[in-house]
């Protein structure tokens, strides 16, 4: 399966930011007003060689110093640094409310977007991956555009400034200095690239040590039962050292870059003090003109300098911004249709028809599936592992789409039906009874938001798990932990069922959703949902065949193929593929 | 899990504490990176004193004279690029220092906080959110040694301000005491900045955590959201928690906006002050225009470097609370202990369990449990949904250790035994499977030596051999999270392999084939029954054809041992037991009667 990445195309860096204004356009809010009080607050800057010049050529240059003019030209220079001070809070303020207002809108579409995107998709990604896309991915943007990014508008407009001043007081010297920084200037795209292949690198080398981490804690009991405890340490050591390696790779091509920066000052300085003398010598510059070029000149550096050491937040930010962009470029293929159609009302009748479906890249598991259930039947669908039957759930709950052929409920195409109507309408008990870190009553809770704690008591007892539920410590108020891992798998399927129970649906699909349970609690619970989903079409994915006994209908799939249907009583009697998984059945539970 | 709470001297305190373990963990490195600074710190004022002296010796009198000399110029250049080629030097060594020392303590202290993981108990686990302990070995180790890459150049600013103060006094008392104003005030300012920014630092960064729980939990529960169309629901409950998080980070960004701007204009005020009171002492005679031209300069190159001290500061809360996360794992209390005792190789085990008692808290889920298994023989723990079979078969194992009473092999407490022993001879494959990014080979072997035939001939026990063979690359197909996407039920057949591959003397098999269909769970078990001769087994199990697999039953329910005996006999004595196994037969007569029922009615 395709992951994220690989979906959306490659952009370049500005392309990238380019795209990402596009998708959260509250980046630009009041943003030239912002850029304007930035560039007003790099005034500040040149205040300081502007006054050496001014003390220097006309305080300094009598025969005794001018000490009201400095007094005067210190002064003006000072209130202008308190403005722009002023202006530089304004800024800081402005720019954090705008960078976080789309932060939170790029994090919490791209939130929303994971939850959109198909099983498919999930699956196909490592869960750490996804939730970094929506938390680390997305501060990496955030530091660099209230640092890094900040710091590159400030410095042009510096820089801007600077070459200004430097003009007016002597072209030949500006020339010499733009002459200076044009060696850095080329290189620095070549350091990017370097860079940039650097970092790449040091976040793959994250991504598989967060992955052996995430083992030795996820993987606590086997290794333990195993002692594979010296072999998971030598695992993380690895991925630790490697991880280590390239950071210290990118961090040498980074310091790399800094000096050269340095050295392009001593040059530039270098050559305005020997053309700087000579113009002086002639007459074409005062004292006061030249100190302040060499005042300048660090103006006119330490730009390019931040800059090249801003590329490395600036590679981060791009490539966070990169992975959560695509998050929101990958298509959701399963999308909800608009306008859509509702589900008309009352139970709901199941058409499959000529449905094929093959996973990306791979054969086809589903071959042709043709049929029909009538409303308010009660199917059993069974079959051996891997012969389709999980995909014939997931094709009915449309959390795949087939690749030929298609679903009907009610007589609505699925890829037609709002998804509105169609969760609040089919609900699907998947085996794993995942649960949220909350109480039971809460979980329940999730499938009817609205249930009140007598509507939650009222469904276990339905559901005759009340017994069940009362020995838990504190009731429905019992605390489920991570996962819902304080309760044991069986028991995490009481509460998944009791979630569905409380949706109250018109198809419900039971996806081997019981499998943990002991036959008593299962055998009571198939008593209490029989009853309860009379009226109701349900569908039942199960390998024990006691469901199956009990269904109206049996479905049997064998290698992607419906070869069998009908109720147990006749499909039993005839030699065949039930027959057989019947009679293992028996002999396994008998 | 709070953080100790903390006033913002304590919290600088605590940071610099960090900062000294940093240096007591990585001296060397420390000290290049420390001397690297230094150089660059007095380059730096070298650099104001050679463009003070290029000033009043070549500029100057070229100017006067309206002349130059080639000799002049060059030995202006020389001594230009000679200081910045030595402050290059200076920045390498504290810019790579740096880094590597960051970087080393990272690994350091990621190795030893995993290592802790695979040292403490399961039931330390148990008590802590995965997403916790993900980001205690990522983010919160990150977040420890933060700090350490502005920690160097901070270092040899402090450096750079004494000499700075020293040669300013040697220059002229009156500059040197506009230089005693301006610099304090900057120190002052970072400090006060920093104390007002580390509570809202804190804040975020533990708010940062709640949102990556809420990310990490939905996510994971991604098909309950999806197949309940709670989408919505969710991406509110994560808004919610975003939005405190951009609340507190604008904060941050007022406070910023306050205290960055004073920080940039406090030295642009001294240049103006020092350019104000100098003029008047090159008036009195008491300082040359040079020395003047010399001091604003270093007040300008001063002016970025002096910020480092402020970084370090203001990363100084995020490492305390990082450092103390990561200190809860490293001194986390609850090792098992393990004896000396050295387990027999060969045999099956004779297994002893006596008063076992365990609880989850204040939630007791066994008591008293008793029984025990003669050497080689196969006992199925049977009991409904919830009553501490799991729980039973970790401890059989020694996965977790009791509250009260004892599981001997042969004999032996199982926790006399020396450390890794027990690993080597009883082997349990647990209701949920787990498989490392890791090839098949890898993932049936862990690490152990098992051959490639052995590892086959387990496979084939767990029935696993067909699908591992069309599998494009066999054994050394990668599968897990990354790797190729197998079946519950497959992934359940390698754990029951991985199992069966160590030739253990105990194999404990907690409802190991839930997800396996019965024909191959038949099959598995014929398997199992063949090859298992050697083993002492103990089945968790609803299935009759695995209770049949079986020489005697242990019925618990409610964490109570109920009764033990052979099927019949319990069948026979027992009715939570009777009622337990029958249960499909009873359903499915009570259909046939009502079908019968049916039938006479429509007769009527």
């Amino acid at each position: 399966m395709t992951t994220v990445d690989a979906g959306s195309i490659q952009r370049g860096s500005l392309a990238t930011l380019a795209h990402g204004l596009k998708l959260a356009p509250e980046f630009r809010n009041g943003l030239p007003t912002t850029l304007g009080l930035a560039l007003l607050s790099t005034a500040g800057r040149v205040v300081v060689p502007l006054a050496v010049q001014q003390t220097i050529d006309h305080g300094l240059s009598g025969k005794t110093p001018d000490l009201p003019l400095v007094r005067v030209a210190c002064g003006l220079a000072a209130l202008a640094v308190a403005l722009t001070a002023v202006a530089n809070f304004f800024m800081n303020v402005r720019l954090y409310r705008t960078t976080e207002d789309g932060l939170l809108a790029l994090r919490t579409r791209a939130f929303r977007r994971v939850h959109d995107l198909s099983v498919l998709h999930q699956a196909a990604e490592r869960r750490g991956s996804l939730v970094s896309r929506v938390t680390g991915d997305v501060d990496t943007i955030s530091t660099f555009m209230q640092f890094g990014g900040l710091l590159i508008v400030v410095s042009v407009a510096q820089v801007v400034l600077a070459t200004v001043l430097m003009l007016w007081w002597s072209w030949q010297l500006t020339l010499v200095v733009y002459v200076c920084m044009l060696p850095l200037a080329l290189s620095l795209r070549v350091f990017q690239k370097k860079l940039q292949v650097a970092y790449r690198g040091v976040r793959e080398r994250i991504g598989e040590l967060l992955g052996a981490i995430s083992e030795s804690v996820v993987g606590a009991p086997v290794i333990r039962a195993y002692g594979a405890q010296a072999r998971t340490a030598q695992r993380v050591d690895d991925a630790v050292s490697r991880t280590r390696q390239a950071q210290t790779r990118a961090q040498t091509i980074s310091a790399t870059t800094f000096c050269s920066g340095e050295l392009t000052t001593a040059l530039a300085n270098s050559a305005v003090i020997v053309i700087g003398v000579l113009l002086a010598t002639n007459g074409h510059l005062t004292l006061g003109r030249l100190i302040g070029f060499l005042f300048l000149v660090t103006l006119f550096v330490q730009p390019v300098q931040v800059a090249t050491e801003v590329l490395n937040e600036a590679q981060n930010a791009i490539a966070g911004m990169r992975r959560v962009l695509g998050v929101l470029d990958t298509p959701t293929d399963i999308a909800d249709p608009a306008p859509g159609r509702g589900l008309p009302e009352g139970p709901v009748s199941v058409t499959f028809d000529h449905v094929s479906f093959a996973y990306p890249g791979g054969p086809e598991v589903l071959h042709d599936v043709d049929l029909t259930l009538p409303a308010q039947t009660r199917v059993a669908v069974v079959g051996e592992t891997g012969s389709g039957k999980t995909t014939f759930a997931k094709l009915l709950t449309r959390l795949m789409d087939p690749t030929r052929g298609r679903v009907l409920l009610g007589g609505v195409p699925l890829d037609q039906l709002q998804f509105a109507s169609l969760r609040q309408r089919v609900v699907m008990v998947p085996q794993d009874g995942f649960l949220f870190d909350t109480t039971v009553a809460d979980n329940v809770r999730y499938g009817r938001l609205g249930a009140s704690d007598e509507d939650i008591v009222l469904a276990f007892t339905e559901l005759g798990l009340l017994d069940w539920v009362d020995a838990l410590p504190e009731g429905i108020h019992s605390h489920v932990g991570e996962r819902g891992e304080s309760l044991s798998v069986g028991e995490r399927q009481l509460v998944a069922i009791a979630r569905a129970y409380v949706a109250d649906p018109d198809l419900l699909v039971l996806d081997e959703a019981t499998s943990a349970v002991d036959p008593a609690t299962e055998v009571r619970l198939a008593r209490a949902l029989d009853s309860l989903t009379r009226g109701r079409t349900t569908l039942t994915i199960a390998h024990r065949l006691s469901t199956a006994e009990a269904a109206d209908e049996v479905l049997v799939v064998d290698k992607g193929v419906v070869v069998q249907r009908g109720p147990h009583a006749d499909l039993v009697a005839v030699p065949g593929v039930y027959a057989d998984l019947h009679a293992s059945w028996i002999n396994q539970s008998r | 899990m709070d953080a100790p709470h903390r006033t913002p001297r304590q919290v600088i305190w605590r940071g610099l504490w960090i900062l000294r373990l940093a240096v007591h963990e990585e001296p060397r490195i420390f000290a290049v990176s420390a001397v690297g600074s230094a150089l660059f710190g007095g380059m730096t004022i070298a650099q104001a004193y050679a463009f003070g002296h290029i000033t009043s010796t070549v500029i100057q009198p070229s100017i006067q004279r309206g002349d130059t000399t080639t000799a002049s110029l060059a030995g202006a250049v020389l001594l230009v690029m000679g200081v910045a080629t030595l402050k290059v030097f200076g920045i390498l060594g504290r810019r790579l220092g740096a880094g590597i020392m960051q970087y080393r303590l990272q690994a350091t202290y990621r190795k030893r906080v995993t290592r802790r993981y695979l040292e403490l108990p399961l039931e330390w686990h148990q008590q802590h959110p995965t997403g916790e302990l993900l980001s205690n070995a990522n983010s919160d180790v990150e977040a420890t040694w933060y700090p350490i890459a502005p920690f160097p150049f901070a270092v040899g600013v402090v450096f750079m301000l004494i000499g700075t103060l020293a040669l300013l006094f040697f220059t002229d008392p009156v500059l040197a005491v506009v230089g005693s104003i301006i610099f304090p005030a900057i120190a002052i300012l970072t400090v006060v900045y920093s104390s007002r920014m580390s509570p809202l630092m804190t804040r975020a960064q533990q708010l940062r955590g709640e949102v990556s729980t809420i990310a990490h939990e939905s996510f994971d529960g991604a098909l309950v959201v999806k197949t309940l169309g709670r989408e919505s629901f969710e991406t509110d409950r994560f808004t919610a928690k975003s939005r405190e998080l951009r609340d507190t980070l604008v904060q941050v960004g007022r406070v910023r906006g306050l205290f960055d701007p004073l920080m940039e204009a406090l030295p642009v005020i001294g240049v103006l002050l020092v350019l104000v009171v100098g003029t008047s002492r090159v008036g009195s005679g008491h300082l040359s225009s040079g020395d003047l031209v010399r001091v604003a300069y270093l007040f300008t190159l001063l002016a970025f470097p002096v910020r480092a001290i402020g970084w370090v500061l203001n990363e100084l809360p995020r490492s305390v609370v990082g450092y103390d996360r990561v200190l809860r794992v490293l001194e986390a209390e609850g090792q098992q202990h393990f004896g000396t005792a050295e387990p027999a190789v060969d045999g099956p085990v004779t297994l002893d369990v006596r008063d076992l008692s365990f609880a989850y808290g204040d939630d007791q889920v066994l008591h008293q449990v008793c029984f025990d298994v003669a050497p080689g023989r196969t006992v199925a723990v049977v009991g409904p949904t919830g009553s501490g079979k799991s729980t039973l078969a970790t401890l059989l194992v020694r996965l977790v250790d009791p509250l009260s009473g004892v599981v001997e092999y042969d004999g032996t407490d199982v926790a006399a035994f020396a450390p890794g022993r027990l690993a080597t001879i009883a082997a349990l494959a647990p209701q949920t499977t787990f498989l490392f990014d890791d090839t098949v080979r890898g993932n049936v072997t862990l690490g152990a030596e098992i051959s490639d035939e052995q590892v086959w001939a387990a496979l084939r026990v767990a029935q696993a051999d067909g699908f591992v063979a069309a599998l494009g690359k066999g054994l050394d197909t990668v599968v897990g999270e990354r790797g190729t996407t197998l079946s519950g039920g497959q992934r359940q057949r390698l754990a029951l392999a991985r199992a069966v591959a160590r030739n253990p003397r105990l194999l404990v098999l907690d409802d190991a084939t839930s997800s396996v269909d019965p024909s191959v769970e038949q099959r598995i078990l014929a398997g199992l029954r063949g090859s298992a001769s050697a083993s002492t087994v103990v089945v968790v199990a609803y299935r009759r054809a695995t209770i049949a697999l079986a020489d005697e039953v242990v019925f618990v329910d409610d964490g109570r041992l109920v009764d033990r005996g052979t099927h019949d006999e319990l069948r026979e004595r027992c009715a939570g037991y009777r009622d337990l196994v029958t249960a499909y037969e009873r359903a499915e007569a009570e259909r046939e009667a009502e079908h019968a029922g049916d039938e006479t009615e429509s007769v009527r």
